[in-house]
């Protein structure tokens, strides 16, 4: 963490630099405005504000600099320059991780190493690292992926190499922690290559056919003089070799889903274009056989390689989405110290530790198991599990529950639960009960397709009927004039209509710092008509705020030395201080306190404050001949908390709040916030309930919150949020997860998902009315290979400009 | 009208090939990481001798 943060303009460094599961330095709020009359200089390092006469502001800065010059890699400080926004990183003390877990042995004696980076601003960062990297001797692959913020690190030597390699990147101010690439990654992986792949196919297909079809249009004698028989059989084959193999090939994901939908009986959009597009095929090679015509070869293409397009840029922006969600998670998961029989301390994963185990949680940092506490006592911050604010005294024998936050000094749990009885394992129950209630959403194209697909088969058929009984025309070409209804129907624009929206719509909230994870959550925030929040940590700060200043000067000094903690009141402190320089010779007393020379800041006992006992989180500021100052900390609402719940209404949604927190702190907040209609006190239980009972009302509901314990309410609500401090599982449940210290961005995400779903139905009306005008022309028998070319590709066309229109309305 | 079959093969080959590097260039991983390829551009090395310590562009997925 680095305290007394700058502003950054990278939301994803900026917001995601958690250390153990702590809120992020964008949390902290940005240091106010002007700097005090002692800062002129900048450290040499970091950049941050100095004292004058010094180069550097922190022992770790001046450190950092001496590896960067002293490898030769000064240019760093030159090139990160190209990026205004970027300051080289404060180095701070690193948490251990066991990495020899993680390292995979590679059949050429090589050992490897994936890892999440925290810090990367800009390309001087990748090259900074991948530099220092390429200066050991032993590294066989350093290199920095900036999209994904992962570094694969490969060595020749031991498991305990890893360390050291680690290490000389974490001094240079970069975060590393282990990064397992799920399963489920790996497989995103492989269905992105393989619509690219389809995508290249479809796209050299439909460019070749349709180079031919423009030849076999023009020698069909209306514009030039017509060419010879065996010369269009010609071209017609070649269209024809070309066209089937890729139709084959790049169809596969529409045909695969089709297959799916309706071996369970449904339907969706895929069914009628895949029908479309092998029937336009079989037709054409028939007509191809037979000498005739009338081939299709290229509209079928074509609709593949445009739906292709829609699909491709669809699954990155959502994979982008979900990879990011994933880095969140992957930074915050920590290792636990567990206390040997013998003395010493084994870091281990959460899954390593056995029943019984005695495990260490120093101050500021989260517990990662169930347990009972083994000896002292405890100053807890449970609200992530219990939605409760104030934080609790707990003393020896006390049950405590993982995601909770140790504020006081270090302690010793034994564990009692682990895996399937944890708390949290009974929260991933009720998260499974609910979603299996919810029931399965159907999306709006799928919706449609139901009625379309079905009236434009009775359409070709009664074209058929029309043509082979009234018209008495023989049966050929009866069926070719129904072939063609169908052909002039098939989806196109109609299947290109949500997801043009979509990933429009996707790819503008994730640039706003929203990470929208599942493909319909849009369609259900539009539908939204209730918005239930949880108190702690949704509409409140995660971190607590400073409850009047009494002195000024005092909480200036009382912040230049509370900058070198990491614990959550100390970095509260330094935000309400502003800009903040750092004091001199700070020596931290875990679980206690601050020294600076004689200057003290800390617990009321380390300050030697003898009278009174803590009635809230509180710091003492102790100095030599004045009396004791004391800061008192209190939740307070986020910044902008009262004015969203106004215009959610204004937006004519209904807000409640329902936390699990004690009746006098949930009604303080909701009149702050004028919200009438509260509930305290609820269990996970209750939460389920209460949003099941407004769900069999009919409402639509949204529900944000960041806790253990709303994580089942979240997967029973229509549509869900949470913040990117919010526990775990419930980012993890969340359709919706959001970043900075604002609610702004769920008023952003509704607004976007209202104009989106209106976008939508607007495509939608516009390419079911192109195809009921063009129906009547294919009945008739006057639609041409040309002209169903010209009206499948203008159809497509209008319906993306029409989508573009939403990033347009965006930016204004 | 045989000139037509030379143009047809000449220009489905140069089509073909194009497929083919596009494929290349997306099995070997160059479109894993489009931001760092557009930052790299930015830092010359001036040691880049040619007998520089390769690092595979397809070390990162």
């Amino acid at each position: 963490m680095r305290p007394g943060a700058w502003p950054r303009s990278d939301f994803m460094s900026a917001a995601v630099s958690p250390i153990a599961g702590m809120p992020s330095t964008a949390f902290l709020g940005e240091p106010a405005e002007g700097s005090r009359p002692t800062v002129t200089a900048a450290c040499a390092h970091c950049g941050s504000p100095v004292p004058t006469g010094q180069m550097y502001c922190c022992a770790g800065c001046a450190s950092a600099r001496d590896i960067i010059e002293g490898m030769g890699l000064g240019r760093y400080y030159a090139q990160r320059l190209l990026d205004a926004g970027s300051r080289a990183l404060r180095p701070e003390p690193a948490e251990r991780w066991d990495l020899a877990r993680h390292i995979v042995a590679k059949p050429d004696g090589t050992k490897e190493l994936t890892l999440a980076v925290d810090g990367l601003q800009c390309g001087a960062c990748v090259w900074l690292i991948e530099s220092v990297l390429a200066k050991e001797p032993a590294v066989t692959a350093g290199r920095v992926n900036m999209t994904t913020r992962r570094l694969r690190l490969g060595w020749n030597g031991t498991n305990d190499d890893a360390d050291r390699l680690v290490g000389r990147i974490e001094t240079l101010g970069y975060r590393l922690v282990p990064f397992d690439v799920p399963a489920l990654a790996a497989a995103r992986d492989r269905t992105g290559r393989m619509l690219m792949r389809s995508l290249a196919v479809a796209g050299f297909a439909a460019g070749n056919t349709m180079l031919i079809s423009v030849g076999i249009w023009a020698g069909q004698g209306h514009v030039i003089d017509p060419i010879g028989p065996a010369t269009m059989a010609l071209l017609h084959w070649v269209s024809a070799l070309i066209a089937m193999p890729a139709i084959a090939y790049a169809g596969r994901p529409f045909f695969a889903s089709a297959l799916a939908a309706l071996r369970q009986r449904r339907t969706n959009m895929d069914v009628p274009v895949s029908l479309g597009v092998w029937l336009v095929t079989g037709l054409s090679l028939m007509e191809t056989i037979q000498g005739r015509d009338h081939t299709y070869f290229d509209s079928a293409v074509t609709l593949l390689f445009f739906l292709l397009v829609g699909r491709v840029l669809d699954h990155r922006a959502r994979g982008q989405a979900r990879a990011t969600a994933e880095q969140l998670l992957a930074l915050r998961s920590a290792d636990v110290a567990v206390l040997q029989p013998d003395g010493s301390i084994r870091r281990a994963g959460q899954e390593q530790v056995a029943e019984g185990d005695m495990v260490l949680v120093t101050s500021g940092e989260r517990i990662g198991v169930d347990g009972i506490l083994a000896s002292g006592t405890a100053m807890l911050d449970t609200s992530l599990v219990t939605g409760e604010s104030v934080p609790v005294e707990a003393t020896a024998g006390t049950v405590v529950y993982a995601g909770t936050l140790n504020l006081g000094a270090t302690l010793t749990i034994r564990t009692t639960a682990t895996g399937g009885a944890t708390l949290l394992a009974e929260c991933v129950r009720l998260i499974e009960a609910a979603e299996s209630r919810r029931g399965r959403f159907v999306v709006l194209a799928d919706r449609v397709a139901q009625r379309y697909a079905p009236a434009v088969h009775l359409c070709a058929l009664l074209t058929f009927l029309w043509w082979f009984f009234a018209m008495g025309a023989p049966a050929e070409q009866a069926l070719l004039t129904a072939s063609a209804v169908l052909i002039i129907t098939c989806p196109c624009a109609l299947a290109l209509a949500v997801p043009a929206v979509q990933v429009i719509a996707t790819s503008r909230l994730f640039r706003g710092g929203m990470l929208l994870k599942s493909p319909t959550a849009l369609e259900r925030l539009a539908d939204v008509d209730t918005v239930v929040f949880d108190k702690t940590g949704t509409l409140t700060d995660p971190l607590p705020g400073l409850c009047g200043c009494p002195d000024p000067a005092a909480l200036r000094e009382a912040a230049s030395i509370a900058v070198s903690s990491r614990h959550p009141l100390a970095r509260a402190l330094v935000s309400a201080a502003g800009s903040v320089v750092p004091a001199e010779g700070v020596v931290e007393h875990p679980g206690q306190g601050l020294a600076a020379g004689d200057v003290r800041l800390g617990s009321r006992a380390f300050c030697g404050v003898a009278e009174g006992m803590a009635d809230g989180p509180e710091i003492w500021l102790c100095r030599p001949g004045q009396a004791p100052v004391r800061f008192r900390f209190d939740e307070r609402p986020r910044l902008d908390a009262a004015e969203i719940v106004g215009r959610l209404r204004n937006m004519g949604l209904t807000v409640k709040l329902i936390s699990g927190d004690r009746t006098e702190q949930v009604q303080r907040i909701a009149d702050q916030l004028g919200i009438d209609d509260w509930q305290a006190g609820c269990n996970p239980v209750d939460k389920v309930a209460a949003i099941e009972a407004l769900a069999k009302q009919g409402r639509k509901v949204l529900m944000v919150g960041d806790g253990i314990n709303d994580s089942p309410a979240l997967a029973a609500a229509s549509v869900s949020a949470s913040p990117a401090t919010a526990a775990d599982v419930s980012q993890t449940v969340a359709d919706l997860v959001f970043q900075g210290t604002k609610l702004e961005p769920i008023l952003i995400a509704l607004r976007t998902a209202r104009r989106a779903k209106s976008v939508m139905r607007q495509n939608l009306a516009l390419s079911i009315g192109y195809n009921i005008a063009m129906v009547p022309l294919a009945a008739a028998g006057l639609v041409t290979p040309w002209l169903a070319a010209a009206a499948m590709s203008s159809s497509s066309l209008m319906v993306m400009v029409n989508s573009l229109r939403l990033n347009r309305d965006a930016k204004q | 009208m045989t000139v037509i079959l030379f143009l047809l093969i000449i220009s489905l080959t140069i089509a073909a090939g194009g497929l083919w590097f596009f494929m290349w260039s997306l099995r070997s991983g160059q479109y894993d990481d489009m931001d760092g390829a557009a930052n790299r551009i930015l830092f010359d090395d001036p040691n880049d001798a040619p007998a520089r310590k390769k690092i595979p562009a397809r070390a990162v997925r």
